[in-house]
């Protein structure tokens, strides 16, 4: 995190300073280049499940049969009462918490408290787990109970069930990859091999950790509510 | 660039987006389960999305303590996803024309 705090030209965050950091013989992003890069990698990622999504948005417009009901599909009964999308509404609850979580960490570690660091990164990775089961748990049901597939399904229009595995699925792996990143990380951190290069690390899985939280903001209320 | 120990982010904002983000997540919850429809159905859900999406990006992922140079060529690019949207909604619309014309019984 860089602060620049004094009044020379082109160190204000303004459109001078814009100006300046891409035209003066310096770099243009004064941070970690590991950050940059991951930042660049989320920006291709944003166009990946940006696609996904315009496409999801073009088939289900061009579908003839009626797009299939998603209350009703992923609704579940709980003490003899139906609610919709119950479950969905879990899973997103996890992954905000685990996004909380995980920016506790990245704060742990650049106040360099190690311990702290490895713990938040743990429960991080474990609620990223917690997702997982149940989202394996909702496409089980999808598929044993409900026989939705990717060619067809007993609800409505095909193309729903080729919409959902992709774009789920797709997600679902970057919660895996997100989880395995995770926990290589805390165990370096735990080994202390962060001590002399700084934590910006932690952020950095940190920014890849938030991104798949912000990808299923996009998900919940595309392909679930609306 | 050196960032050795300069985070001097209050925890209580952290707590409070947390907060707010369960907040908006069961308020678009509410909206399913009020079963709201049409306009105001989509209008509640995406304001949430946006809402949601902002906090995330300003907070959690530090956006608002970065430079100017890297909110841009964060925001710009994928303004030009709003174009394959406007294609493909043209596309999907003439797609399902053909469809009904020829497909359906």
């Amino acid at each position: 995190m860089s602060q620049n705090t004094d009044n020379t030209p082109g160190t204000a965050d303004d459109f001078q300073g814009l100006v300046a950091d891409w035209s003066a013989d310096k770099e243009t992003f004064a941070m970690p280049w590991g950050k940059l890069m991951m930042w660049i990698f989320l920006l291709g990622d944003t166009f990946i499940f940006g696609i996904f999504l315009v496409g999801y948005m073009a088939v289900r417009m061009a579908a003839v049969d009626p797009w299939p009901a998603t209350e009703e599909i992923f609704s579940m009964t709980m003490f003899g009462h139906e609610f919709p999308l119950l479950l969905i509404a879990i899973m997103t609850f996890v992954l905000i918490t685990s996004s909380g979580t995980m920016a506790m960490a990245v704060r742990s570690g650049y106040m360099g408290d190690r311990r702290k660091t490895v713990l938040f990164m743990a429960i991080t990775a474990l609620l990223g787990l917690t997702f997982l089961g149940m989202q394996a748990y909702e496409w089980a049901t999808l598929i044993f109970n409900y026989d939705i597939r990717p060619w067809g399904n007993p609800f409505g229009a095909e193309q729903f069930g080729a919409v959902f595995f992709m774009i789920t699925g797709f997600h679902g792996l970057h919660v895996l990859g997100g989880v395995i990143y995770l926990t290589i990380i805390a165990r370096r951190v735990h080994k202390g091999v962060y001590e002399n290069k700084g934590y910006s690390i932690v952020e950095i899985t940190g920014l890849y950790w938030h991104f798949v939280d912000l990808v299923w903001v996009f998900i919940f209320a595309f392909f679930y509510l609306l | 660039m050196s960032d050795t120990g300069t985070q001097e982010h209050p925890i209580g904002l952290y707590l409070k987006v947390w907060g707010w983000l369960f907040v908006l997540s069961f308020f678009s919850y509410l909206v399913e389960y009020y079963e709201l429809e049409g306009a105001l159905r989509w209008s509640l859900v995406l304001f949430f999305m946006v809402v949601k999406a902002a906090v995330i990006m300003a907070v959690f992922m530090h956006v608002m303590w970065e430079r100017l140079a890297l909110k841009l060529s964060l925001f710009l690019p994928p303004l030009v996803l709003l174009v394959l949207v406007a294609m493909m909604a043209i596309e999907a619309g003439y797609i399902e024309g053909l469809r009904l014309m020829f497909f359906s019984q």
